[in-house]
């Protein structure tokens, strides 16, 4: 079974070479069934694994395999080698299932684009890189993967690249991202210079005796480790990028900014969990930045009428639940919610990019409406997307994992009410939002008519994902409820079982509290939109500004376009021409002065040159005289 | 008191160089310096009851003769490029 | 006995190539061709016949030693070491690929032309197997004269003064380093009673101390790090690359900075390890400074190629830093870094070549959305443009991770500083891309035609080079690890 991890990342990459070397000469179908195909069988793959993986848990928790050393100097030594163990097999699953779903669903979806094969090649490439990303069996492959996917979404977010904003996008991203990788980097030499190795296996066996629960040199790696993650995982304050990511196609943004890349960050912490639980200080500003984030993020989706930037920020905030959870120690329920999310927000992009297509690439929800009756099958599963995101108690997978959350952000060792409230409060925003857009979108008066219904292949991976979004939360239940814990039993072979608090109050509340704070939501959504057209932000000057507020994410483009790139770009336009140029040119300067100078005594007058000779013997002599 | 003639004539010359304007006479009045300076040789050798004085004298002889023939070539060519021999006009290696 | 082949094939051929150009320039560039293949394969099969040897780890595989100037203490004595095997390669490698890519673009004074690229290169294989330190002198100025006439003539708008600047500031260097030579001599000759000699061996065991030393490794070091090129010493660089011809650029980048590196590890570590450690903070500060100073200057050009040579002084404080780092590691990804840095820069002038050949200008701003017209060149200028900004899986990143993993100990501030240098390298290597491929095509008229066969042949090497150097690139870290394994020790 070792010998079988390779061919995972395998084959897609298989695929990228093959159609980024030939894909110009290919006919259309070829193209879609390599793209396509090449996932597919990784998922196939994967499965073949994770059932063996389930039978008999290998031996060390882990199937590994070595491929070949990649490079040995002094003490440091990496390997091309890759891991899967329960955590890993989670990820990977995800990746190649949904990576799969989703790509059938774009070999239909891109089949007019000019560039197919050019699409399908970085969408292949992004699942090698994503891949090996949680495969890896040390930290620099890991980086590999890390900045792998890095590339793949700019190639991806800038796939349309004649427009010069999806470029801009493309280049925020990488460039925002890149801000968070390069802490990451750093975190791994002081990571090294401390442990020795930079192999996951090592560090998580050796960092517990090496380092003092709280020691100024674990805070600073995890620190740094966790800003790498933010990057990815689009947090706050590196939060801009994913928002103007939504520039390229819908199945891209299913696939890389919501199911499977912007997780990376969940994926390190969770992968790193010994040091960051020898860390408390860290883990407490993992929980505060996910709440603040979830938060923020949710108040932004509110009022963002294009939809795919509503799916955007909910992202944001849904992952900013996942960071809460790992920064309460709440490990299982954090990887639950990507888990879940996974299905329902890459159901959500490819369900909007079916509505979008549809309307002539119209963007803006107010401009759509009437569209349950027209399109029913996208409405359906639309509609279970919609449930899971916010929530709807046990008929949706969204239930599950974030009920988790919300009953662990109180009953934690490191939970608190405080983290609570804000959980609850974005349950809230995201119920509201979720059942805005489904209003909007669906119900109403139609605004835009229907340029064409979806064509069959896309619409069965909608129907696949909606099943797993409903589905999906079964196999894991609160402990109150039924006694099925399928998923953390997995995980847990992996990541810690959360601490808890002593003498909670009974489960049942708080199930009760959050469902009905979904239910508020859903109601104050149904008051606010139903049957009537347009929103009321605009009805005073201050909800209107505090609308253009929100829109704008915060202002936090704008504060970072005041505070670094104007500077940025200011310190580099006035030192185009290298001021330690003019230093080079003066001397040139200098020395050709000195020149016009000296010249004026070459005039050319004979008798002058005499009266010099003269003027110098008679120095000559003087000084002889008087020496 | 030999020696006195010969600065006499030194300067002599020397004033003629500063002075005069005309190439050929500028000539002149390097020779005049130049037998100046050999008669402070011819001066000195006798002073010290030498040879060596008379002998320089010799040298400076030929080195003249040289000088003025490659000097007066010169001066011709001269006067034939530029139809003048006004060491004022004469500046075409100014700067 | 290869290396005075190889070296001599270089020469000859280039005469060669000087007279036959006369009657015939077609026969002219073939001669040109197969001189420098022949030189490539001379220690390619060098390599093949004798893997057991350098395995087996003695540290110098080829020597060749005959007598110039007795009188002087000056011999014609050639070595090869790890190091300097693969600095011969890139030699090679790039020496063959600049040829092909001058093939259609000189069209004037053809012979001469090639009769200055096969000496110049052949000054660079010099340079890397020279172990008479007068012998390395003549080399060093056997590379600078022709490439000034590569310049000067052929160069663009502004080539003449760009040549003048490189060659002063070059010729400032190598007046130090011919001083510090002298010195060297003198003092060794006089320590060993007489024995005057420029042998490197020899003079590896004078013994200098305090201020003697200083100012002699000064003398080298300075020689060196104006060929790197280190601020405040770059300004002769951009000027240089951006008005010499496309093959001009390309041997620039790729090998004449790799002499100053090169110079550094050879010379200046092992005959002044006192002297150097003395300066290794500041001269680490400087790399530093190099490396954010030209990732920001680099950020701000609008002409191609000038861009792509401040990146160069950016990548090089890369080699500054790991050098006086003294650290395994970290030489070890100074040596990758001379590597990575020469194929994937060189791959940059070629293509900012092979850009100005069809449209003519080197502005960006009057690029624009080529992609579209063409795609295999985008598709690799990603490629090399990802190399830039060090990406994994490409060479480059595999050389800054191992710098900066090396420095990290020594100077955790200036390495945090320095992996800063990254995120710019993001900033100025996107803004190609997107400055010449992405956005709306702005051709008027005929949009310009995709790679060639014989381009594609040359990018497809280079970019073969770069992701075998970056997915293993233990051959070249074993092959170095003596030699830098020694160097660390004698520190």
């Amino acid at each position: 079974m070792d010998q079988l991890l390779a061919y995972i990342p395998a084959f897609p990459l298989l695929g990228f070479l093959i159609l980024s070397l030939f894909g110009r000469n290919l006919p259309k179908q070829l193209i879609g069934v390599i793209g396509a195909g090449t996932v597919c069988i990784a998922a196939l793959i994967t499965i073949v694994v994770g059932i063996a993986f389930l039978q008999t848990t290998p031996e060390g928790g882990a199937f590994s395999q070595l491929l070949w050393s990649w490079f040995r100097v002094g003490n440091l030594s990496i390997d091309i080698s890759l891991r899967v163990d329960a955590l890993t097999l989670v990820f990977i699953f995800i990746i190649t299932f949904v990576g799969a779903l989703i790509h059938i669903y774009s070999a239909f979806f891109m089949w007019h684009d000019r560039d197919y094969a050019r699409f399908f090649a970085s969408m292949n490439l992004f699942v090698c890189a994503m891949l090996l990303l949680v495969m890896a069996d040390n930290l620099v492959l890991m980086y590999l993967g890390w900045e792998g996917v890095g590339l793949c979404s700019y190639l991806l977010i800038g796939f349309w690249y004649e427009v010069p904003s999806n470029c801009r996008a493309a280049n925020k991203a990488f460039l925002i991202t890149r801000i968070g990788d390069t802490a990451l980097l750093i975190g791994l030499f002081l990571l090294f210079q401390e442990l020795g190795t930079l192999n996951i296996p090592g560090i998580l066996q050796r960092a517990p005796d090496y380092f003092a629960s709280g020691s100024s040199n674990i805070e600073l790696i995890t620190i740094l480790l966790l800003v790498g993650g933010m990057g990815k995982s689009a947090q706050m304050p590196l939060q801009t990028w994913l928002p103007d990511a939504m520039a390229g196609p819908s199945p891209v943004s299913a696939l890389i900014h919501a199911a499977t890349m912007v997780t990376a960050g969940v994926y390190l912490i969770a992968r790193m969990h010994v040091l960051f639980q020898l860390s408390p200080v860290t883990m407490a500003i993992v929980a505060i930045i996910g709440a603040i984030t979830l938060l923020v993020a949710g108040c932004s989706a509110l009022v963002q009428t294009d939809i795919k930037r509503i799916l955007a920020y909910s992202t944001i905030s849904q992952i900013g639940y996942m960071f809460l959870a790992l920064g309460i120690g709440a490990w299982s329920a954090a990887i639950f919610h990507f888990f879940t999310h996974a299905f329902f927000k890459a159901l959500l992009f490819l369900a909007a990019g079916v509505v979008i297509e549809a309307l002539h690439h119209e963007h803006n929800i107010f401009m759509m409406g009437g569209l349950r009756k027209r399109m029913p099958v996208v409405f359906f599963t639309f509609l279970a997307g919609a449930a899971a995101l916010s929530a709807l108690p046990l008929v949706s997978a969204g239930f599950f994992s974030k009920d988790a959350i919300l009953w662990y952000s109180w009953s934690a060792a490191n939970g608190n009410s405080f983290l609570w409230l804000i959980a609850l409060a974005g349950a809230f925003i995201t119920a509201l939002y979720s059942t805005r857009l489904m209003l909007v979108v669906f119900w109403g008066e139609m605004k835009t008519p229907i340029h064409e219904q979806p064509a069959q292949g896309m619409v069965i991976p909608l129907i696949v994902l909606a099943f797993f979004s409903v589905a999906a939360g079964f196999i894991e239940w609160p402990h109150n409820m039924v006694h099925l814990t399928l998923f953390s039993d997995h995980v847990q072979k992996v990541l810690p079982e959360t601490v808890m608090k002593q003498g909670l109050p009974s489960e049942y509340l708080f199930q009760a509290i959050a469902a009905f704070m979904t239910f508020a939501g859903v109601y104050m959504g149904y008051m606010m939109y139903y049957g009537k057209p347009g929103v009321r932000w605009q009805q005073s000057p201050g909800l209107s500004a505090t609308r253009e507020f929100l829109f704008s994410g915060w202002k936090f483009d704008q504060l970072y376009q005041f505070l670094f790139v104007k500077p940025f770009v200011f310190i580099t336009r006035i030192n185009k021409s290298d001021v330690i140029d003019r230093m080079y040119n003066g001397i040139a300067q200098a020395s050709l002065r000195l020149n016009s100078w000296f010249s004026i005594s070459q005039n050319g007058s004979l008798r002058l040159y005499i009266v010099g000779v003269l003027a110098g013997i008679l120095f000559i002599i003087t000084l002889q005289l008087l020496l | 008191m030999v020696l006195l003639v010969a600065t006499v004539l030194f300067t002599l010359g020397l004033i003629g160089v500063l002075t005069r304007k005309n190439v050929v006479f500028m000539l002149i009045s390097v020779e005049i310096m130049l037998n100046a300076a050999g008669l402070a040789f011819v001066a000195a050798g006798s002073r010290w009851e030498q040879p060596d004085g008379q002998v320089m004298f010799l040298f400076i002889l030929a080195m003249a003769a040289a000088e003025v023939s490659v000097g007066l070539a010169l001066v011709l060519q001269i006067y034939h490029q530029h139809k003048t021999l006004d060491v004022e006009n004469l500046k075409e290696l100014k700067d | 006995m290869i290396l005075v082949w190889m070296i001599g094939i270089l020469l000859v051929g280039g005469i060669a190539c000087w007279l036959v150009a006369q009657r015939n320039t077609f026969v002219c560039r073939w001669i040109a061709l197969i001189a420098v293949i022949t030189a490539f394969l001379i220690p390619v099969g060098w390599y093949v016949q004798h893997q057991p040897v350098i395995v087996a780890g003695d540290n110098w595989l080829v020597h060749f030693q005959a007598d110039w100037i007795p009188a002087f203490g000056i011999s014609f004595h050639l070595a090869m070491d790890g190091l300097s095997f693969i600095m011969l390669l890139l030699t090679f490698l790039l020496g063959v690929l600049a040829v092909l890519c001058s093939w259609n673009e000189i069209r004037e004074k053809t012979g001469f032309y090639f009769f200055n690229l096969l000496w110049t290169l052949a000054g660079i294989a010099g340079v890397f197997v020279a172990m008479d330190l007068f012998l390395f002198y003549f080399f060093w100025e056997v590379m600078l004269v022709p490439m000034y006439f590569l310049i000067a003539i052929w160069g663009d708008f502004n080539r003449r003064y760009a040549a003048y600047k490189f060659f002063i500031f070059t010729q400032t260097g190598g007046l130090l380093m011919l001083l510090s030579i002298l010195a060297l001599y003198f003092i060794h000759g006089q320590q060993s009673g007489g024995n005057y000699t420029f042998d490197y061996f020899a003079l590896l065991n004078t013994t200098m101390v305090g201020a003697t030393a200083r100012w002699i490794m000064l003398g080298f070091l300075i020689a060196f790090v104006i060929k790197l090129p280190m601020v405040p010493l770059h300004n002769w660089l951009p000027d240089a690359h951006s008005e010499a011809p496309t093959a001009g650029s390309l041997i620039l980048a790729g090998l004449l900075l790799k002499t100053g590196a090169y110079g550094i590890i050879r010379f200046v570590l092992p005959l002044f390890p006192q002297a150097s450690f003395d300066v290794a903070w500041f001269a680490m500060l400087v790399g530093v400074v190099g490396i954010v100073y030209g990732a920001l200057l680099a950020f701000a050009q609008t002409d191609l190629k000038r861009l792509i040579a401040y990146t160069s002084v950016s990548h090089m404080g890369f080699v500054l830093l790991g050098v006086f780092a003294f650290r395994e590691i970290a030489l070890q990804g100074v040596v990758m870094q001379l590597l990575t840095h020469g194929v994937s820069t060189g791959a940059l002038f070629v293509l900012a070549g092979m850009l100005k050949e069809r449209l003519h200008t080197r502005d960006i701003n009057q690029m624009g959305g080529l992609w579209t017209a063409m795609p295999r060149m985008g598709g690799i200028a990603m490629v090399f443009v990802m190399a830039s900004l060090g990406l994994p899986f490409l060479g480059s990143f595999i050389a800054e991770f191992l710098i900066l993993m090396g420095a990290f100990p020594v100077s955790p501030v200036l390495t945090i500083i320095a992996s800063g240098g990254l995120v710019l390298s993001a900033l100025y290597s996107l803004r190609i891309v997107q400055k010449v491929f992405l956005g709306q095509a702005q051709t008027v008229g005929e949009p310009p035609r995709d790679l060639s066969a014989r381009e594609w042949v040359i990018m497809a090497s280079l970019t073969a080079a770069i992701i075998f150097l970056g997915l293993y690139p233990q051959p070249v870290l074993d092959m170095v690890r003596n030699v830098i394994g020694e160097m660390v020790v004698r520190r």
